[in-house]
């Protein structure tokens, strides 16, 4: 017995909320900029500049939509369309509240994981079928990041799965109701938050499209509303890893005297900030110190991490 | 080891010190609303000023087109018959959407006729609505220097002066005397 109307509302909320916050994190992210370099950033346009998302919107839709003649048309097409759709799919099984959640999967951590890995493949197509210097490069280091942090992302969100005993997003959350797992899988978040940020191609991991060696990398070739497509879809991984963070290591939507809903945005507010921060303060890693920082350090701690939890979890069960 | 410890704390005193920012005031000037402050010798806009008697102080000796460097400066000279022959400008022509505001025309002028001033507003659709004429550039004042008349100082004769009866002057030598 499934509420077709309930599911249809929660799709519709979730689905608008995010491609709304998607585009106002643009302005967000440049004010936060501004203040943290000493300047305004845009202030212009609406109370406090927050419409420039949507001047921004305007132009980009009357900008000239170009498929560069040498590009392989088809899957140089559909590759913006990969992007956004991944990142939304992967909202589905986000639990922002209990019961406001599309799709309350059983292994709802392993779908995420999916649809984070399956997004990897539009920077890697993207870039080849542009057919152009920069972009292959770009796709090339996305390739040998996502080597890097798709394996040690995994195992580190493992140990706060085997603390829940679920692969439910909801369950894991509930499982929080009194301890943050963030305190006892303090190395499980930190890998996890390193891998998310590498799987956004956010500074210091933003090897993939780094402005000041590649052009704009594996987006080099793409203009009008398929940058754009990039843009959204880019952001929208930003609120992902935000959310799941909250969410596997910070209590979700629990806490005291405030409804769940503003709770959940809080936290995850707080991640997006974290995650600005980050660009405006910290330099870019080459990749093969990410490769080897990943397979040398994070990736043995990861799975060190795991084997004592389970070792506890079994312990303490008897 | 020791270098992994020293990066991770780097990272993270670099990251503390970015977020401190949060507090401080932006050092942005919000221009249009808040105007900068100009020095009076910013070198800005052109102008041709007058002496305080308002008349022309431009002589058309042509040292401020010669010393221009991009050679946006155009005049041609011509004699006034109502005041003794005097030379003035005929048209004065400053193109400056070449002018690089170096200021070198107003170091070469001996009589202080052209002057720059804290005014940079000069945008302009059309490029050649930039091309300044006479009477865009002549002002009704003095500009920086307020008593400075050329001819006052010159020991030239003046309408209501002769030869060395000026303020600052000594009375012509008689050259075919031999007396001191």
């Amino acid at each position: 017995m499934i509420d077709w109307s309930h599911t249809a509302l929660t799709i519709a909320v979730i689905l608008g909320s995010c491609l709304t916050l998607a585009g106002m994190l643009i302005w967000v992210e440049r004010r936060l900029l501004g203040v943290w370099q000493e300047r305004y950033g845009p202030n212009r346009l609406g109370p406090g500049g927050c419409l420039q998302s949507l001047a921004d919107m305007i132009k980009i839709f009357t900008k000239e939509d170009w498929i560069p003649p040498f590009a392989d048309k088809a899957v140089f097409v559909i590759t913006p369309a990969i992007v956004v759709i991944t990142a939304l799919m992967s909202f589905a099984v986000i639990p922002i509240a209990p019961n406001f959640v599309v799709a309350d999967l059983n292994v709802g951590v392993l779908f995420f994981l999916a649809m984070s890995s399956l997004a990897a493949y539009s920077v890697i197509i993207g870039g080849w079928a542009s057919n152009n210097k920069f972009a292959f490069l770009g796709s090339l280091r996305a390739i040998a990041q996502l080597l890097s942090y798709e394996v040690f992302m995994g195992i580190s969100l493992m140990g706060a799965v085997i603390l829940a005993g679920s692969f439910n997003l909801s369950d894991i959350v509930n499982a929080q109701q009194h301890q943050w797992f963030v305190i006892p899988q303090f190395l499980g978040f930190l890998g996890f938050f390193m891998a998310g940020l590498a799987e956004a191609h956010r500074t210091p991991f933003d090897m993939p499209e780094a402005e000041a060696e590649l052009v704009a990398g594996y987006h080099s070739e793409y203009s009008g509303m398929k940058f754009g497509m990039f843009f959204v879809g880019e952001y929208l991984s930003i609120l992902l890893l935000s959310a799941m963070t909250v969410i596997l290591f910070f209590g979700g939507w629990h806490g005291p005297w405030l409804p769940p809903v503003v709770w959940f945005g809080l936290k995850m507010f707080g991640f997006i900030a974290l995650i600005i921060l980050i660009r405006a303060a910290w330099p870019r890693f080459r990749f093969d110190q990410l490769l080897s920082f990943g397979w040398k350090v994070v990736m043995p701690l990861a799975l060190i991490n795991l084997l004592v939890t389970g070792g506890v979890v079994l312990w303490r069960a008897g | 080891m020791m270098n992994t410890w020293i990066y991770a704390r780097n990272l993270v005193v670099g990251l503390w010190i970015v977020f401190k920012r949060t507090f401080t005031k932006p050092v942005t000037v919000q221009y249009p609303e808040e105007q900068p402050y100009l020095p009076p010798r910013w070198r800005g806009r052109i102008v041709l000023t007058r002496d305080p008697d308002g008349e022309e102080r431009c002589v058309a000796c042509y040292l401020c087109s010669a010393a221009c460097p991009v050679d946006c400066i155009s005049l041609q000279a011509a004699d006034n018959p109502e005041a003794h022959e005097r030379r003035y400008p005929e048209f004065f022509r400053i193109n400056f959407s070449r002018c690089i505001y170096c200021g070198m025309c107003e170091e070469a002028c001996p009589t202080n006729a052209i002057q720059l001033i804290p005014d940079f507003e000069q945008s302009e659709y059309a490029r050649r609505n930039l091309v300044y004429e006479k009477e865009d550039l002549l002002i009704s004042g003095t500009g920086k220097y307020h008593d400075y008349n050329f001819y006052r100082m010159a020991g030239v004769r003046t309408r209501d002066k002769d030869k060395g009866e000026g303020e600052h002057e000594l009375p012509p030598v008689d050259v075919k005397s031999l007396m001191p």
